[in-house]
């Protein structure tokens, strides 16, 4: 990377600064002659003499020379705002241009750092670099050429002009210029050097955050928030001492510039006063020289201030540069070339006296040679360096010593193009994208843009976007397009990609998850009629199973007129699923209009005196125990901080009657009742008249919703799908019976018998993979995680699968069952298995036995596992 | 049927008879009541358990499994506490226990049947009286078989 910020400018922005730099001359002679119109205004227009006047061959009398003139006054002020807005515009653009470049190079290269440069430079560091730093240079770019010649242009012109009056008095005014050209850099430098360290002290202060956020819960579990504390504070504390510093000296330098400047008319005053007295100037050349000094010192203030900003933006360049531009940089080239869609690696990969290290650290790998057939499997066991040789071998890290070839290729000069599509590397920690599942099992074929659809309605915007990406330099890759490489993954198509991401699924144990998440799914919108119509059969199904007599208890379904005893109150009373947060069960009692409802069917009291009963019952179960006690979170309706403040409430409700209570007061009782499930809380408190009653205010309800809330609610209704409820409630269009015997397995299997008759569990399936993963996969478990980084390698279908005991966290017999699935899958593909557990090995054709970095034994698992091996030992020990 | 109602079938239970009313409203609130028809398997034989039931209502077989097909051993009904022995020591089920008619019961989970015997040692007392009472019963059967075999020698 250009190692000045001028070199970076002029290497991108010549021409554009031309353009920036011609116009700003361009509109000079306008600006000087709106300057000088006024003074023609004044002096020949409105105080002249000797009309007519001639004015382009045209004579004109006073008043219409003082029209001509100022109409021509107004005409300058309009080019002279067009030319600025222009000016201003391009620099702007330009700046930004120029920014937006900066800032993809150095994404760039952080895409381009070899692996272990991650261990030296942090997160918390990189971000603010591309982010906030460099934001001030997109400012001074515009300006950084066309902004020194104008000034510059100008203050020669004063110069020139207060020469050409006297040139005693010119080199009076420019006397103190050497003065300061020597002083202030001086001074400037000393700031600048506190510049780099204020940066220095941000990315520390800034690295350090990230570490708080990360490590959290070790600074809770330790209780160590007051180190972290003072360790903050002592930061922003040294921050401050270097700004204040830099305040100091920064004003300091104003003082002194401003006092210099001031200097001079001092010499005018006495020097010129003194030879106008002597008579050596005249008087009017004094104040000529002492106008067009006032007039210097604009330009003159101008370029010192460009001076100390060009100053700061040098060092903030210099200092992010030089973060970036690190030796050990992977080529660009191998990062951007692109691949033939049929290559393939065929020849065994080859190892000969492969040896890896740290720079100046220990040797990891040492004198490494050995041979991965590429249509087989290797099994890699025993000490350190196995992730290394994985990660070698995934062309993740480049040997420090020795070779790896595939064929008479050199892997480390293979673009990534081949080797991120024909090796796919699996690890124990898999990073999931913040994203949909689907999306992070299709990541691994998302490597080029392939189709674009044609001529839709935003080609244009497209081509207009693509073309000013190009002018950043950034890439025009579209992301609208189709990502998807189908033909690497050995599909035709969406639908094929769709049936061998389920079968894969099936492969890593992860079809089940999928088939809950899916249930657990809501559809978008109802987006898919023919889903919709299914699930619907599938509700329809469930219902002709549930008529069975000893079926008949599991499920209460929703029927318009009858009370749900499965269901809470609030859910009875709605007879709908909440849509956002209006009607959700916490809100009811402080929803204005179920209120209004509960008022007109006459609730309100019975509601109160509900609550109060409730509260009586959860103080009367829980006071006594510790707060913070499980049942708290597990059956109770009131939080145990909460309960203190219900006794002195349901007392005060004994004594006086529950009217005593105040506004706030009632308003947390009647909350309470909303929560109540009658079947699973047998509290006793809904009998049939108070059944009857809910379903009044349930229809009216209903009836009066004013249509600003209607959005709010989606009621339940008999044939028509629930958007705003999961698929499995949508199928069950009712609640689980709670006081029956293994009722959620029981449930569990009808919905899934149903289901499969419709043959419906793909289309779960399907909706389960558009289920949100969480911030880096954190919607998931670890072992999830980890079967979908195995799903997403082997979707690549890739000719070298590495796995580095990706399954070490799985149980025994899902561990099994995706082992034979994974191996049976790539029987004939190469496969290299860094093996958690030596005993694994018996599967493989040929094992790989590590100790102190060096292949200690090769061979088959049945040639290795004899007595005075090293596997021998591995296998004892395990 | 109702909290209040449960807390009475509760306190008739005899390792729960001197426990305080609102233990043992606690105890009804948090246990979950489970409906059985006839011919259902409350728990199999050699299974892990997780829960212990109290019979409501209703009536069931303890059955044990032997090499000539399953034998009834015991008939338990209301108010019986059965399946406490899997929670306690965390062994596989011992017998079998089948509906024989249909059966109300509070299913009490291992983790809450845990937490309430820590919360209130009484309790613990109580169920400690009860098996010991079992116990003591079964050593006297023990006792009286090894007598019988000893006087009829084969």
């Amino acid at each position: 990377m250009e190692k000045s910020i001028f070199r970076f400018v002029l290497r991108y922005s010549t021409r554009q600064q031309v353009v920036v730099l011609v116009l700003t001359l361009l509109s000079f002679p306008f600006l000087y002659y709106s300057l000088e119109l006024p003074k023609q205004i004044v002096n020949d227009a409105i105080g002249g003499q000797n009309f007519p006047k001639e004015f382009f061959g045209f004579e004109f009398e006073q008043v219409p020379y003082l029209m001509l003139l100022s109409g021509m006054f107004l005409v300058l002020v309009v080019i002279n705002g067009v030319f600025k807005f222009r000016i201003n515009t391009l620099k702007g653009r330009l700046g930004e241009r120029m920014l937006r470049r900066l800032r993809y190079e150095l994404y760039i290269r952080v895409l381009r750092f070899p692996l272990p440069r991650f261990r030296k430079v942090s997160q918390g560091e990189i971000i603010p670099m591309i982010t906030a730093e460099v934001e001030p240079l997109g400012g001074f770019i515009g300006d950084s050429i066309a902004l020194p010649v104008f000034q510059g242009g100008t203050l020669l012109v004063y110069l020139v002009f207060i020469f050409m009056q006297d040139p005693i008095l010119g080199a009076a005014a420019v006397s103190l210029y050497p003065f300061q050209g020597w002083l202030i850099p001086r001074l400037q430098r000393k700031v600048n050097q506190l510049g780099k360290q204020r940066v220095r002290a941000m990315r520390q202060i800034s690295d350090r955050i990230g570490e708080s956020v990360s490590g959290v819960s070790e600074i809770h579990a330790h209780d160590t928030s007051a180190w972290h504390l003072a360790d903050i504070a002592h930061r922003y504390g040294d921050v401050y001492d270097i700004r204040f510093e830099i305040f100091q000296r920064k004003f300091f330098i104003k003082f002194l510039n401003n006092f210099i400047n001031q200097l001079t008319p001092f010499f005018f005053y006495s020097i010129g006063g003194y030879l106008v007295i002597k008579g050596s100037i005249s008087f009017g050349s004094l104040v000529a020289v002492l106008a067009a000094y006032k007039d210097l010192a604009g330009p003159w203030k101008e370029l010192l201030d460009y001076y100390q900003a060009k100053e700061d933006i040098r060092i903030k360049y210099e200092q992010v540069i030089e973060q970036f531009d690190v030796p050990e940089l992977m080529p660009a080239a191998l990062l951007a070339s692109d691949a033939d869609p049929n290559t393939r690696l065929t020849a065994p990969m080859v190892f000969s006296n492969v040896g890896f290290g740290e720079e100046n650290g220990p040797k990891i790998l040492d004198g490494v040679s050995c041979t991965l057939p590429l249509d087989g499997h290797t099994a890699l066991v025993g000490g350190a360096g196995r992730d290394e040789f994985a990660m070698l071998a995934a062309r993740l890290l480049m040997p420090t010593a020795g070779r790896i070839r595939v064929g008479d290729q050199d892997l480390s000069h293979l673009p990534e193009a081949v080797t991120g599509r024909r090796i796919a590397y699996v690890g124990q920690n898999s990073y999931m994208f913040t994203a949909s599942l689907r999306d992070n099992l299709y990541y691994g074929l998302r490597h080029r843009p392939l189709t674009l659809e044609e001529g839709d309605d935003r080609a244009a915007e497209r081509l207009r976007r693509a073309k000013e990406a190009k002018e950043a330099g950034n890439t025009d890759f579209s992301l609208d397009a189709d990502w998807i490489d189908y033909v690497s993954a050995g599909c035709d198509g969406p639908e094929s990609l769709r049936k061998r991401t389920l079968a894969i699924l099936g492969m890593v144990d992860l079809a089940d998850d999928v088939y809950r998440l899916g249930l657990n799914g809501t559809l978008e919108n109802d987006t898919n009629e023919d889903v919709v119509t299914r699930i619907l059969e599938a509700r329809a199904a469930l219902r002709a199973e549930l008529a069975q007599p000893s079926m008949r208890s599991l499920v209460e379904i929703w029927h318009p007129e009858r009370f749900n005893n499965n269901a809470t109150v609030a859910e009875n009373l709605l007879f709908g699923s909440p849509v956002g947060p209006v009607f959700s069960v916490d809100a009811m009692a402080e929803n204005a209009y179920v209120l209004e409802v509960l008022q007109k069917v006459d609730l309100t009291r019975d509601f109160l005196t509900m609550g109060v009963q409730v509260a009586r019952t959860m103080i009367e179960l829980f006071a006594d125990l510790p707060p913070g006690h499980q049942f708290f979170e597990q059956f109770s309706f009131i939080s145990s901080e909460e309960l203190p403040d219900f006794q002195p409430m349901v007392a005060k409700a004994d004594k006086d009657g529950v009217d005593s209570l105040k506004p706030e007061e009632k308003r947390r009782m009647m909350a309470l009742p909303f929560k109540l499930i009658p079947a699973r809380h047998r509290l006793g408190l809904i009998d049939d008249g108070m059944e009857r009653r809910l379903l009044e205010a349930r229809h009216t309800f209903a009836r009066d919703l004013p249509d600003s809330l209607r959005a709010s609610v989606e009621f339940f209704v008999e044939d028509r799908y629930n958007t705003a409820s999961t698929i499995q409630d949508n199928i069950l269009f009712g609640k689980v019976a709670y006081g029956q015997a293994q009722t959620g397995g029981k449930v569990g299997r009808l919905v899934a018998q149903v289901i499969d008759e419709l043959q419906l569990r793909e289309t779960i399936q399907e909706i389960g993979l558009d289920h949100y993963v969480g911030v880096s996969g954190s919607r998931l478990s670890r072992v999830q995680r980890q079967k979908v980084a195995l799903a997403r390698a082997l979707l690549k279908n890739p000719d070298l699968l590495v796995i580095n005991e990706a399954t070490a966290g799985l149980d025994g017999a899902s561990q099994t069952r995706i082992h034979d699935a994974i191996l049976e899958e790539r029987k004939g593909k190469g496969v290299v298995w860094v093996l958690h557990r030596p005993s694994m090995a018996r599967r493989f054709a040929q094992t790989l036995v590590l100790r102190s970095g060096q292949i200690a034994e090769h061979g088959s698992y049945q040639e290795l596992d004899k007595p005075g091996t090293v596997m021998h030992e591995l296998l004892a020990a395990e | 049927m109702s909290l209040a109602e449960e807390v009475e079938l509760l306190r008739r239970i005899p390792m729960f008879t001197n426990v305080e009313t609102s233990k043992l409203k606690l105890l009804a609130f948090t246990s979950e009541r489970v409906a059985f028809h006839a011919g259902d398997v409350l728990f199999h034989q050699n299974e892990m358990g997780s829960s212990a039931f109290i019979i409501v209502a209703g009536e069931a077989d303890v059955m044990v499994d032997t090499p000539n097909g399953p034998l009834t051993v015991a008939k338990v009904g209301r108010n019986d506490f059965i399946g406490e022995i899997a929670i306690l020591c965390d062994v596989p089920r011992t017998a079998s226990v089948v509906a024989v008619t249909d059966m109300t019961t509070l299913c009490i989970s291992k983790d809450l049947f845990f937490r309430m015997v820590t919360e209130f040692p009484q309790m613990a007392v109580e169920i400690m009286r009860v098996l010991a009472q079992r116990l003591e019963n079964t050593t006297r059967q023990l006792r009286e078989a090894v007598a019988h075999s000893a006087s009829h020698p084969m």
